[in-house]
């Protein structure tokens, strides 16, 4: 079961365990990461389930759809490690993946 | 200030035109049950329309596979028989108890109704614009920081930054940058998500020179008294600089609230409804709440929940417009009556 760590733009850290398969926020959600909103429920239509993804995560984590890079346009302070967390499957390979949250998803 | 001839009267008042409001209409339109429905949004299907219009729906009983467009479409098709009446764009503002039950509800246009029942299906709340996370932004508002636009000559001869990149954004853009003393518009990237006739008059615009386009995100806001005078941006490499402007325009979708749901005097837990379940009724007697705003035990979030509630909270409604009728229970696969009503017997 490959593990997801968040880190809360307060400084809380809360490690979650996800299914392979399900999204980081779908994790998220589960693990109660209070500042991941998910407004839509998975949709990539409500950008408040943004996240910074870890730079040595980068990689693994693969590109921004274009339908994500569209939504990630209503979200804030989007920097170049920013991702919809609802766009990202779990996989092996993303063990130990590590995820900051912004201050603000838009409400 | 209440003039009689204006008052819209029904039966029943629908707070949100969603799917649940929607197939409400059929369930109280079986009973003789009239309807208005009152929504923010400026269309019918609330989250089916405004959060995933394109989107697959899989759980809809006998329909495999549905769009939140295609339900909203279907819905409306079903419930044309009891003739609709909407108000779109409005947000229902109080709700006054004047009868046992009867209710006068005013809407944010100045609208009054006068009805027997409200049924609220608001879903999350009213969706209303993002309020980006600027600090201080909150003392701006309403005076030089607008998120939305209502009389636009009030930006007549101003200097104006407009924050976004869809269509709320290109379209003040293009329809504000003739009145401006001076338009800037501000994205993160290159690319818009707008339609593409509108990004092209853009560009024709910065080609001339009439407007500027420039990249990055706002960080903060200088002004004084709710005037701001410059907005300070960070461009995608990290850097800042300024914008000089008399007036900001964000536009960064739509967030749902509860808004005025919280003042109608109705018990809640979490920001939901309470109700019976047997009738759907709230804590106040003639108010219902359907769909995704109401809590319960065992209650889901779910569409088809939301019609199963809209089908009870309709049989006690009928008692309550017709106190004098015996309710006798019909499928509408058999009964001629209900056929009639519907337009196909």
């Amino acid at each position: 079961m490959p593990k997801i760590t968040f880190i809360e733009y307060d400084g809380t850290v809360h490690e979650v365990d996800a299914d392979i398969g399900e999204t980081v926020m779908e994790a998220a959600m589960r693990g109660s990461i209070a500042s991941i909103v998910a407004e839509c429920g998975g949709s990539c239509t409500c950008a408040t389930c943004h996240v910074y993804v870890d730079d040595a995560w980068l990689e693994k984590t693969g590109e921004r759809s274009l339908e994500e890079e569209e939504q990630l346009d209503n979200a804030y302070d989007v920097r170049a490690n920013s991702r919809l967390s609802c766009q990202i499957k779990m996989s092996e390979e993303l063990d130990g993946l590590l995820v900051r949250t912004p201050s603000y998803q838009g409400r | 200030m209440l003039d009689a001839t204006n008052v819209i009267k029904t039966d029943a008042l629908i707070i949100g035109a969603g799917p649940c409001g929607l197939f409400a209409v059929f369930e109280l339109g079986l009973l003789d049950i009239k309807a208005h429905l009152v929504d923010i949004l400026d269309k019918p299907g609330g989250q089916c329309a405004e959060l995933y219009p394109e989107k697959p729906i899989y759980d809809i009983p006998g329909i495999p596979l549905v769009t939140g467009d295609g339900l909203t479409k279907a819905l409306l098709e079903q419930i044309k028989p009891f003739g609709p009446q909407f108000h779109f764009g409005e947000m229902v503002q109080t709700i006054e108890r004047i009868g046992d039950p009867e209710f006068r509800v005013t809407t944010d246009a100045g609208k009054v109704f006068e009805c027997k029942v409200v049924i609220v299906a608001a879903g999350g709340g009213s969706f209303q614009p993002k309020r980006p996370p600027i600090p201080g932004i909150e003392a701006y508002e309403a005076k030089s920081v607008h998120y939305a636009v209502r009389q636009m000559e009030q930006f007549r001869g101003k200097r104006l930054l407009i924050a976004g990149g869809g269509d709320s954004a290109l379209d003040w853009t293009l329809n504000l940058a003739p009145i401006a003393s001076h338009l800037t518009l501000l994205h993160r990237r290159q690319e818009f998500r707008a339609a593409p006739d509108s990004v092209n008059k853009m560009m024709a615009l910065v080609g001339e020179g009439k407007i500027d386009f420039v990249l990055g995100q706002v960080t903060s806001l200088e002004g004084s008294d709710g005037q701001v005078s410059k907005a300070i941006v960070k461009r995608n490499d990290g850097s800042n600089f300024e914008i000089a402007c008399d007036a900001i325009l964000p536009f960064f979708g739509l967030t749902m609230k509860l808004g005025p749901v919280a003042n109608w005097g109705l018990k809640l837990t979490d920001d939901l409804i309470e109700v019976e379940t047997a009738s759907f009724e709230t804590s106040e007697k003639g108010i219902f709440a359907i769909g995704d705003i109401n809590t319960y035990p065992g209650k889901l979030k779910l569409i088809l929940c939301g019609f199963h509630e809209g089908a009870l909270a309709a049989q006690k409604i009928h008692r309550y417009v017709y106190p004098e009728k015996k309710l006798t229970f019909q499928y509408t696969t058999s009964s001629t009556s209900l056929q009639k009503k519907l337009g196909v017997a």
